[in-house]
């Protein structure tokens, strides 16, 4: 099989017509990926004889295997570390290299702090690169700049100082675990290259996990069909690998990324059936909607989708009416023949490694789920860690960059290198303004309960 | 509540309409009527005549400081703001555009309205490229010009 350069395992076999890449663990049903951006299981594949590889992130290399894996996977004989572990040490370890981790890479090297910049995908950027539209904010945080131009800046932002020595990059790369250490934190990190694996050990006084969201599933019958994706890793698979997730989508979620994304499926040439949106209310900006209308996609509101159907692949979908106590209403069923299927239906921030480490965690329903408890310079419970972005509570990229630059600085205060507090009023009050609209009444309430938390929790140390 | 919360469509009850002078003269009509933060547009006006209370609120053209010229409708990242210009029978309608391909001068195209249903035909009179986004002026009759807010080519 041949693909491009540049291209993931994920992305080739999708180009060349392949969909199906695993099967479900109880049963024979086919599965194709959902997140695309390396969150889920729903891809794995053997590559070379091991199992388990994520192959939505995996990069595409001349003369690899690639083979369906039998269930769980098998793991080979064959040691997978060649060389010893190597240790590294500095002062910030920030994983993720997202709009918020980029941003606390550059604000901590900027101040004088060493920082190593860890990443899953091949590039930096995380889901900026996807981000083809305009971005709303200040024109001082580079309002009307496309999120693809902005991570092109902040890219040569982080280039610049890794050329001076103040930043180390290392993508392919993943944090795999937190250990005990007696005086600095301790990670296990994982450099892939060319499927040949170097442990690192890294010694950190300070770590900012940035390590973004994943996309929610929807509970449905035909949920596992390939062709059912999230709204994410349809914008991956055309807007970073050129390829056409299908002919007609049916979008799940009138938020902000399912009109969005509609958006960006017609300007791909991709037919979008409709919008259904379970709410009684369009949840996204009125413009984002307003632009989808005007090409001619139907927002239906108050509706849900209540099956796929298909053998081996999306053949089609019903939608069904809902009344208003969100029930689905007898016969107002419409079935909708369509390719592939894209839940918007929000993210939920991935905070496993949190965890891991034993900051202290909470549920947090406005924040997407179970997040950091952190206070107002993004450090959790456990002295040195800081979390920033999506993964301290579900919000926009803009304020991801903010609370990037915060826990930045706040690490490089923390080490002595900096005294910059004004700097760090100056950033939350931007963020607080970026708040203070109806739209961001969510990360508002969100953010007013974790601090909440963090006081009780002090109150009670 | 309002519709367009529902529909996504705004209506001419949500906006606030120009005289037949100002649209004579042409003036940009900005279709944000939301609490979002944003500022662009205020930042691209040549004569100062949209503002807004903080970045929150939503922008507000002064139409008689207006002068149509057209700046900030390849600036808003929500691709909402349109000038209207009538002359007589027919009028001008600016607006932006993100497709491929791209229309040229004496192109004639659909003109379709806030819910992508085709209205006329129109003609491309101009073609301005800012960045990635074109903007674009037709010429449609001018008992649309307050409905027309997109072309199919």
């Amino acid at each position: 099989m041949v693909g491009e350069e540049g291209d993931t395992i994920a992305s080739a076999l999708h180009a060349a017509g392949v969909r199906t890449l695993t099967t479900s663990l109880k049963y024979e049903s086919p599965r194709g990926f959902f997140c695309g951006i390396g969150k889920c299981s729903s891809c794995l594949m053997r590559v070379n004889g091991i199992p388990n590889v994520r192959t939505c992130i995996a990069p595409l290399k001349e003369g690899i295997s690639v083979e369906m894996q039998d269930k769980l996977g098998l793991l080979p004989e064959a040691a997978f570390f060649g060389e010893p572990t190597k240790t590294l040490h500095v002062d910030v370890l920030v994983v993720g290299a997202g709009p918020a981790g980029l941003c606390a890479a550059l604000e901590s090297a900027k101040q004088g702090a060493s920082v190593l910049l860890v990443d899953e995908n091949q590039c930096v950027g995380g889901q900026l690169i996807k981000q083809t539209h305009k971005f709303f904010g200040s024109k001082q945080e580079r309002a009307g700049t496309r999120g693809i131009d902005i991570a092109k800046e902040l890219e040569t932002d982080v280039w610049n100082l890794q050329k001076q020595g103040k930043i180390q990059v290392m993508a392919d790369s993943t944090v795999i675990g937190y250990y005990e250490s007696d005086k600095k934190h301790r990670f296990g990190v994982v450099q892939r290259c060319e499927y040949q694996s170097i442990l690192y050990d890294v010694r950190c006084d300070t770590a900012i996990l940035a390590c973004g969201a994943m996309e929610n599933m929807l509970l449905f019958p035909g949920n596992d069909l390939p062709g059912v994706y999230g709204a994410g890793a349809v914008q991956t698979l055309m807007n970073v690998y050129g390829v056409k997730p299908g002919d007609r989508v049916l979008m799940v979620g009138a938020g902000n990324v399912g009109l969005i994304v509609s958006y960006q499926l017609l300007q791909a040439g991709i037919e979008v059936d409709r919008v259904v949106e379970a709410a009684p209310v369009i949840g996204g900006y009125n413009v984002h909607a307003a632009k989808l209308r005007r090409c001619g996609v139907p927002i239906m509101t108050s509706h849900s989708i209540k099956e796929v159907c298909g053998k081996d692949k999306v053949e089609a979908a019903v939608v069904v009416r809902l009344d208003e106590n969100w029930k689905p209403i007898k016969d107002s069923e419409e079935y909708i023949k369509c390719d592939t299927i894209c839940l918007a239906v929000g993210l939920t921030p991935s905070t496993r490694l949190l965890s891991q480490i034993g900051v202290q965690y909470e549920f947090i329903p406005e924040a997407g789920g179970y997040v950091a408890v952190h206070d107002d310079t993004m450090q959790t419970s456990v002295k040195g860690i800081y979390v920033a972005g999506d993964a301290s509570g579900i919000e926009e990229a803009s304020t991801a960059m903010i609370e990037g630059k915060i826990a930045g600085l706040a690490a490089a205060i923390q080490l002595r290198r900096s005294k910059n507090k004004k700097l760090l009023k100056q950033y939350r009050e931007e963020l607080s303004t970026l708040r203070a609209g109806p739209f961001g009444e969510k990360p508002r309430i969100a953010k007013q309960k974790i601090a909440k938390m963090k006081e009780k929790h002090h109150a009670s140390v | 509540m309002h519709q367009y919360e529902k529909t996504g469509v705004l209506s001419a009850k949500d906006l606030p309409v120009p005289s037949e002078k100002q649209l004579q003269k042409g003036v940009a009509i900005l279709e944000c009527v939301q609490e979002i933060p944003c500022n662009p547009c205020v930042e691209s006006c040549p004569v100062h005549a949209i503002s807004m209370k903080d970045i929150n609120a939503p922008p507000v053209n002064d139409f008689e400081k207006c002068i149509g010229c057209t700046k900030c409708v390849g600036v808003c990242p929500g691709l909402a703001i349109f000038v209207v210009k009538v002359t007589g029978k027919k009028a001008l309608v600016t607006l932006p555009y993100e497709f491929v391909p791209i229309p040229r001068v004496g192109d004639s195209v659909k003109a379709l309205d806030r819910t992508g249903a085709v209205r006329s035909n129109a003609l491309v009179k101009k073609v301005i490229k800012l960045g990635k986004t074109m903007v674009i002026t037709i010429e449609i009759d001018s008992h649309l010009a307050m409905d027309i807010r997109n072309i199919r080519v």
